[in-house]
């Protein structure tokens, strides 16, 4: 076992995980709509369909990226993630490695100063810094506990942005797809140019790290170690539960038939994932009810 | 190219680095004949890159809720090995001292009785705690970890300006501005022998695990931080990282029986020693602020239990109160039987009427202080202060005579320091930390040296603009470590045969 983890610091690292992945998602997905829209407006609905967001008036290009790079009060933007991930970092400094932290703390110095540039050089760095908030966390973290909450939250937040994605643009555009999920290049290595296959690759395939499989392939394992489950039978914790069954469901659906139950999939997936969160707060992170004083 | 040092005039004061114009004393030559070269752009650019580094580092101090670098001064305060000797048997006659004070205030209190301190300081003690009366910790340390402010006068003599046994804090920029100093500067370091400051956490965590309760052989310490809104949080951060300690938060924490736990995602975890940075008054609702949510409720109780070690102890601020101050050389006399080694600033009592009514005519060329002020606030530095802020500070004093010190004022020694591209005279002070495990009182060599950054100022407090200095006590070199042989790296040899492992490395 693992040295006890702080519950409030569980959580913190956990959200971590998920502002991160969120911000990574977010910059991968506006930076291949934002061309998009100059030929296609409605690419701006579905823009804001993806991150839950009411699809404002139709807006330009420039008001979308205001919106939703750079505006500290729009709280689904990357400056929001950015802030918001280094802000719990800040609180859980003494768990990070210091180069962790130090690439989140100078991430978030250095964002605001990139918003006079194009958005491409704001986006891209977005990702290279994500990529190496990750790099550095499995380069210099021990693999226990503290390091687990981060993949656990950044797979769930992977599942939850991927399914958002496929959810919106069902059919639509797939090549908007590959590249915002950043698997453009490694579908075509696997399946040369044939389109068909997008869905299975994104839903299903096990050697990509952002397919929805992959992710939660990855979340069980984490929670498996997290939780050493000891009964015979069954599965006692019911956030693994959760995802392990629609994780069997997807790898053992029919590859002919998928397309016709994707809607149903996806709401499933995105049920499964809430219902894993809400499980994952209240075993882990139960230091909110601890307050009373119990006892002489 | 221009001597850095061409334009550089002395202030008046005591100056750190020069004997007179152009001088530099005997432990500062090394360092004057490294700075020389590098010229006014270069220090500049290093000054800059220094500044940057701590930024990104996220080396900061709150101050009114606003997240700022703690400015670090390039050039580095140097003393030398015989003056630190005299540094560290002073600062630990006090801490002695101050332990067997606050020994006797909680237990027999025989220095009231002898009349040492006269009883009206014990009764009129915001900081005395009846709960904390009759308890003793488990080794018999209270001040777990003490920082006292030294200043040098005009005739170069170091005088203790104040001790702080509750919770003192600063002890993180000297790790951090020796870290920043070596990689900005490395050369500086070749040329002589600068003592190391990294053995502080590790003695910091020896003396925690040391005053654990009786019979817990593997002690579980914490570092209990109000959280990161505290102008502090910093220190508390990289404290706990650097002893590899939980840093919990009071809703972290929970009481039953007596005993305290940490609440884990394993469940609660029990705890034995807190080094907590939350004052007496936020610690535990049910003794002390009701409405407070930083401490944890039970905690005062379950320590007097003996369940767990709170460490600096309860009820410390009776000791380090300024009007108590007055009477620490005394207490050294009483206690020790020794004579002070470090003088205390000349000080005023003004809760004896004569001396206050004296003080108060005197005003415009004393210090005025209250007792219990923190980061220079209230102070009143008669000969710059106008005749209204003297009119209140009087009326002040009469209305509460015990809560004000009067002070000779001293102008404090100067370092040179850099404004702009050029290095000027700036005043500074010293915290030197102690830290006591019971068998031994240690100090950290160097301590933090504060720079008042606005020309002039004399308080050199970081809540007014303060910086700091890298500050090196000299030593005489020790012996290399020893090194271990390693062969030379074989050239990589790249296999063909590749294993389609890489799905381990998730786990």
């Amino acid at each position: 076992m693992t040295r006890p983890l702080l519950s409030r610091i569980a959580e913190t690292l956990y959200w971590i995980g998920r502002y991160v992945e969120r911000a990574d998602d977010t910059a991968r997905l506006l930076d291949v709509s934002v061309h998009r829209m100059l030929d296609e407006p409605e690419t701006n609905h579905s823009l804001y369909a993806v991150l839950g967001l009411s699809p404002a008036a139709p807006a330009s290009p420039q008001a979308a990226i205001r919106r939703l790079a750079y505006d500290l009060d729009e709280p689904a933007s990357i400056a929001s993630s950015v802030r918001s991930a280094r802000d719990s970092a800040r609180g859980v400094r003494e768990v990070l490695s210091s180069e962790v932290w130090e690439c989140l703390n100078v991430t978030w110095h250095h964002l605001s100063k990139l918003e006079t540039l194009p958005p491409h050089a704001y986006l891209a760095f977005v990702r290279e810094r994500a990529a190496l908030f990750f790099g550095l966390a499995d380069a210099t973290m021990s693999r226990d506990d503290c390091w687990r909450f981060i993949v656990l939250g950044r797979s769930l937040e992977r599942v939850d942005m991927t399914t958002r994605l496929l959810a919106v643009h069902l059919a639509s555009d797939w090549r908007l797809v590959l590249q915002a999920s950043g698997a453009d290049e490694s579908f075509t290595r696997t399946h040369g140019a044939r389109d068909g296959a997008v869905l299975e690759f994104l839903l299903l395939d096990r050697l990509f790290p952002r397919s929805v499989v992959y992710s939660l392939l990855t979340a069980e394992k984490c929670l498996r170690a997290l939780a050493p489950d000891t009964a015979r039978a069954g599965v006692a914790d019911s956030a693994q539960a959760a995802i392990g069954r629609v994780r069997a469901g997807l790898e053992y659906s029919d590859l002919d038939e998928l397309s016709d139950r994707l809607p149903e999939l996806l709401g499933t997936l995105q049920e499964a994932c809430a219902a894993a969160g809400e499980a994952i707060t209240k075993r882990f992170f139960q230091h909110r009810e601890a307050m009373a004083w119990v006892g002489a | 190219m221009a001597d850095i040092f061409d334009t550089y005039v002395m202030a008046g004061a005591w100056d750190e680095m020069f004997e007179r114009p152009g001088v530099p004393r005997r432990q500062y030559q090394a360092l004057f004949a490294a700075l020389q070269p590098l010229g006014a752009r270069e220090l500049r650019t290093r000054a800059d890159q220094l500044a940057r580094m701590f930024t990104d580092r996220g080396v900061t101090f709150d101050y009114a809720g606003v997240e700022r670098p703690f400015p670090l001064d390039l050039i580095p305060r140097v003393i030398d090995a015989a003056e630190w000797d005299l540094v560290t048997r002073g600062v630990r006659q006090r801490i002695r001292a101050l332990e067997a004070f606050l020994d006797d205030v909680y237990g027999d209190r025989q220095v009231f009785h002898d009349g040492v301190v006269p009883w009206r300081l014990l009764h009129s003690s915001p900081h005395y705690h009846r709960v904390a009366h009759g308890w003793r910790p488990p080794n018999g340390v209270r001040i777990h970890v003490g920082g006292t402010d030294l200043i040098r006068d005009e005739q170069g003599v170091l005088h203790v300006l104040e001790d702080n046994v509750r919770t003192p804090s600063g002890v993180s920029y000297v790790l951090e501005n020796r870290l920043a100093m070596t990689r900005t500067l490395p050369t500086l370091f070749s040329e002589q022998f600068v003592r190391p400051v990294e053995e502080y956490p590790a003695r910091l965590l020896a003396a925690l695990r040391a005053a654990a309760p009786a019979g817990v052989a593997n002690p579980t310490v914490v570092l209990l931080t109000p959280g990161v809104y505290n102008a502090a949080y910093f220190e508390h951060a990289l404290l706990a990282r650097l002893m590899g300690i939980e840093l919990v938060e009071g809703r972290d924490l929970v009481c039953e029986n007596n005993r305290l736990y940490m609440i884990t995602t394993y469940g609660r975890r029990p705890v034995h020693v807190v080094y907590r940075r939350v004052d007496d008054d936020f610690l535990d609702p049910l003794h002390f602020r009701g409405d407070s949510v930083l401490g944890c409720p039970g905690i005062v109780n379950a320590a007097r239990a003996g369940n767990v070690t709170i460490a600096n102890g309860v009820g410390n601020g009776v000791a380090d109160d300024k009007l108590i101050y007055t009477y620490v050389p005394d207490l050294i006399a009483y206690y020790l039987g020794e004579t002070p080694l470090l003088p205390n600033v000349e000080t005023y009592r003004l809760d004896e009427p004569d001396v206050c009514d004296q003080a108060l005519a005197d005003a415009d060329r004393l210090v005025l202080k209250p007792v219990d002020g923190a980061g220079g606030k209230g102070i009143v530095i008669g000969p710059v202060a106008t005749p209204e802020q003297l009119a209140s500070v009087r009326q002040a004093v009469r209305e509460d005579p015990r809560g004000w010190i009067a002070q000779r004022p001293v102008l404090l020694s100067t370092s040179p320091t850099l404004v702009g591209e050029r290095p000027a005279p700036r005043h500074i002070d010293l915290r030197p930390f102690a830290v006591n495990d019971g068998d031994d009182v240690w100090l950290l060599p160097g301590g933090l040296t504060r720079v008042a950054l606005p020309e002039g100022e004399l308080v050199v407090n970081s809540s007014r603009g303060g910086g700091s200095k890298d500050t090196w006590v000299l030593g005489e070199a020790s012996a290399p470590a020893a090194s271990v042989a390693v062969a030379a790296p074989s050239a990589a040899q790249w296999s063909p045969s590749r294993t389609a492992a890489w799905e381990g490395e998730q786990q």
